[in-house]
């Protein structure tokens, strides 16, 4: 068994009890409307993480999504708003400028050698900034074509909605899931977070990937701004504000290791469905502030660090061993 | 012959790190690459593999002028590498690391399973039947990670191997292991580069040796004909004709300060006894990675001895960590002062109070007034040249940036101070006087233990030298014992030398 699968099993394992515990409480958690509800509220935060697991995989960070999904929110009403253009041309625009804007911080970390962490922050103010320039209010929108992707479900057993933005949501992890793990492409990311310097060696293009990395993290940012102004009918600036640590949260909650090189995308849907699950939970219970969502995930992160750490100090006592 | 360079020149800023340099490989030979630090064989082989571009010269590889420009165009035209430093990435599966940037795909999506067959090929033959490909690479020993590395590069090039100090961190087992798989290659006809600091190694592999020295290429020989004392002579480079001026004249042994028994650390220097009397000057003398620093960094605590006692007369000495060796009143000037050394942005004045104040504890700060009356007290005792005690050590020169380091440690009043390399890169005058220094230092009682490549120097300043050789104290001269010739004996001289220096 590989150890660095380890954290991805306890992520299942915990997720899996913590549902058990729920449904003791509450049975009707099990119901496939909370399980559609689950999905679909947490569309947006699913698909910003797949992307932020391939930038942490390579060693990096990327906390301009939050303010990317706040600006394609409010690109989309403003456009819809005040041209004729048809939605699905919109979104085309859209991935097109969270692409570009992605990669471009990707050349600037590369070309510059600057860390991810302060290119990104300024990306953050910079995407921030442009939707504030766009609009300072909160912009309906109300193109026919968004009531018809709305209304677009699958009813199941039992009442739950399987909408279509927990299908993006899946298609999503699913894709991401084949790119990390079963491409060329994949494997330089890998071989980036596990060291720059010996994946240059190695015949990594390390510039052409990181460029990649980050237009992937900006294309999937656009994507979630997509769903998520289909989740709200809205765009609002001030949206989505700290979204980024949250996908973060989510990824190391997934079992990924945040300084690059170990890690799986499913076990990231895994942290996002754990953290919809202690709010659904709050719900549920009536009398919990929200506030205990952050308390619990807290805990959780410092959990999953521990593990990772214990796990790494075991290993190399093995290694040690054999050695 | 399968590789020639011819006149090969590279310099750097300020320096001339090859100068016309030769050098031949043919097919299914072992060729040494020796030298000591400096002596440009890192650069020849990062010419060769494309990292540097050379200023001037030929590489001929099978008749053909080739210029790679980088590692991958070099792996392309047939010469591979293997680092001391596994350059893999612990982090992937061993099949991954075999394949990469080759995993067979189909529709854009690698084959799993074909990716496994094409590694398991390619480590069918190396002995490695016990690994499985599908696990992580960083599970295996860093000498399965070795082979694997080696079996990367010959898969990927298949001409020219140059193995970097291959055998640096591995033990004797896993040498031979490696060794087989080198003879091994060496049978299918590769022409492969054998880098290593250990002579044992080079004479059990190699078939013939080059050696370089300051950026030269002093000569190539079978190394079967080549004398290891003579050997040494060419890396080393002294002429023997003369016998050196000795600074020290006989002086009485103080009382007995310290006594180190059994101190070893595995991997870095086997266990040797060391005593230390008041006001002597010991040098320790060997070639580079012989254990010099080793043994350093062990008794300084920085690689704490996992067996041995060190002790003084009030008793027993813990050495675990280098503050508690601080506290038992020891300094170290570590050898490269740039990243170990200084603190490069600091003022004068705060790098010698450094220590002083770590020893006081962050609550009670030095008073402003005495760091400044303390550091210029050792600008003037130390001949400190900086315009004032503000100024940033980086500003200086290598000399009086070594100068500052020897006046933190000498604030600190220790009875013990361990100096590696103290005269390296800095200038003859202040060579000189670091020299005078240690003889005044120890005039006044401290103990000294002196490393340096510069057997003059050693000689001028030490009361004794222990020589190391292959991470063992070998031997010891005395007084009169003291010079060259007797030195570089000692670190020819294969023989195992019962009873190491005490």
């Amino acid at each position: 068994m590989k150890t660095s699968a380890l954290p991805l099993y306890a992520t299942i394992a915990i997720f899996l009890i913590a549902y058990f515990l729920c449904y003791l409480q509450f049975p009707f958690m099990l119901s496939t409307r909370v399980i559609g509800n689950l999905l679909t509220d947490n569309a947006y935060l699913g698909i910003i993480a797949v992307g932020m697991t391939i930038v942490i995989l390579s060693g990096g960070i990327d906390l301009s999504v939050g303010s990317v999904i706040a600006f394609s929110g409010v690109f989309i009403a403003v456009l819809l708003r005040d041209t004729g253009l048809h939605p699905l041309a919109v979104f085309v625009l859209l991935l097109a400028v969270t692409t570009a804007f992605g990669a471009a911080m990707g050349a600037l970390i590369h070309g510059l050698d600057m860390p991810p962490f302060i290119v990104t922050l300024a990306g953050m103010f910079l995407a921030r900034g442009a939707a504030y320039m766009l609009t300072i209010d909160s912009v309906p929108i109300e193109a026919p074509f968004y009531d018809f992707l709305q209304d677009l479900y699958y009813k199941m057993p039992g009442g739950g909605r399987f909408t279509l933005i927990a299908v993006i949501m899946l298609l999503a992890v699913a894709g991401g899931m084949i790119l990390a793990h079963r491409t060329r492409f994949g494997t330089a990311v890998y071989a980036i977070g596990g060291g720059a310097h010996t994946a240059r060696l190695m015949g990594v293009a390390v510039g052409r990937t990181t460029v990649m990395i980050y237009a992937f993290s900006g294309f999937m940012a656009g994507l979630s701004g997509i769903v998520f102004s289909i989740y709200t009918g809205s765009g609002y600036p001030l949206a989505t504000v700290g979204t980024e640590l949250t996908a973060i949260a989510t990824v190391v909650i997934g079992g990924t290791l945040l300084t690059g090189g170990a890690g799986y995308v499913f076990g990231t849907l895994i942290g996002v469905l754990t953290m919809g699950l202690i709010q659904t939970y709050i719900v549920f219970d009536g009398s919990l502030s929200s506030w205990w969502t952050k308390i619990v995930i807290g805990g959780l992160l410092l959990l999953f660090i521990l593990l990772q750490k214990g796990l790494l100090s075991v290993g190399q006592r093995q290694q040690g061993e054999a050695g | 012959m399968l590789l020639t360079v011819r006149d090969l020149t590279k310099t750097f800023p300020g320096t001339l790190a090859l100068d016309g340099v030769r050098f031949d490989l043919r097919a299914g030979e072992v060729h040494a690459l020796l030298g000591e630090n400096g002596a440009g064989k890192s650069t020849l082989i990062k010419c060769l593999t494309g990292v540097h571009l050379r200023d001037r010269g030929e590489i001929k590889l099978d008749g053909t002028p080739v210029s790679p420009t980088s590692t991958l165009e070099a792996q392309e035209l047939g010469i591979g590498t293997v680092y001391q430093e596994v350059n893999l990435l612990p982090n992937l599966t061993v099949a991954e690391n075999l394949t990469f940037g080759r995993q067979p795909t189909r529709f854009g999506m690698v084959s799993g399973r074909r990716m496994r067959a094409m590694a398991e090929e390619m480590l069918a033959g190396y002995g490695l039947d016990h690994v499985n490909v599908s696990r992580e690479l960083g599970s295996y020993s860093v000498a399965v990670q070795q082979i694997v590395a080696i079996a990367r590069a010959v898969a990927l090039s298949g001409k020219v191997l140059i193995l970097d100090e291959p055998t640096a961190s591995l033990d004797a087992r896993e040498t031979e292991t490696l060794f087989d798989v080198v003879r091994g290659l060496r049978e299918r006809g590769l022409g492969i580069v054998f880098i290593s600091h250990f002579l044992d190694q080079v004479y059990d592999l190699s078939d013939r040796l080059t050696v370089l020295r300051n950026g030269k290429h002093i000569i190539t020989a079978e190394t079967g004909g080549m004398e290891r004392l003579d050997l040494i002579h060419h890396m080393l480079g002294h002429e023997l004709e003369e016998a050196e001026h000795r600074g020290v004249a006989a002086r009485s042994r103080g009382a007995e300060l310290l006594r180190f028994e059994g101190i070893a650390r595995r991997g870095k220097v086997e266990p040797f006894d060391l005593t230390v009397h008041r006001g002597e000057v010991i040098g320790l003398a060997g070639l580079l990675g012989s254990g010099r620093t080793e043994t350093a960094d062990t008794l300084f605590g920085r690689t704490p001895p996992d067996q041995g006692t060190a002790r003084d007369d009030t008793g027993d000495i813990d050495l675990t960590t280098p503050r508690a060796a601080i506290a038992a009143g020891f300094g170290y000037a570590p050898e490269d002062r740039k990243t170990d050394g200084i603190v490069a942005e600091l003022s004068v004045r705060e790098n010698i109070a450094l220590a002083l104040q770590a020893r006081r504890g962050w609550a009670r700060p030095i008073p402003r007034h005495e760091q400044k009356a303390l550091a210029e007290d050792y600008i003037r005792r130390l001949d400190i040249r900086t315009s004032d005690a503000e100024k940033a050590v980086g500003d200086l020169s290598g000399g009086n940036q070594q100068k500052v380091v020897l006046a933190r440690w000498l604030a600190m009043n220790p009875r013990f101070l361990i100096l590696d390399e103290p005269t390296r890169g800095i200038d003859v005058g202040a060579h000189a006087e670091i020299l005078r220094l240690i003889g005044e230092l120890t005039d006044e009682g401290m103990s000294i233990l002196l490393i340096s490549s510069e057997f003059d120097e050693l000689i001028a300043a030490s009361d004794r030298v222990i020589v190391v050789r292959d991470r063992r104290h070998v031997s010891q001269l005395v007084g009169e014992e003291v010079e060259t010739d007797r030195i570089i004996r000692a670190i020819a001289d294969h023989a195992p030398v019962e009873g190491a220096a005490t």
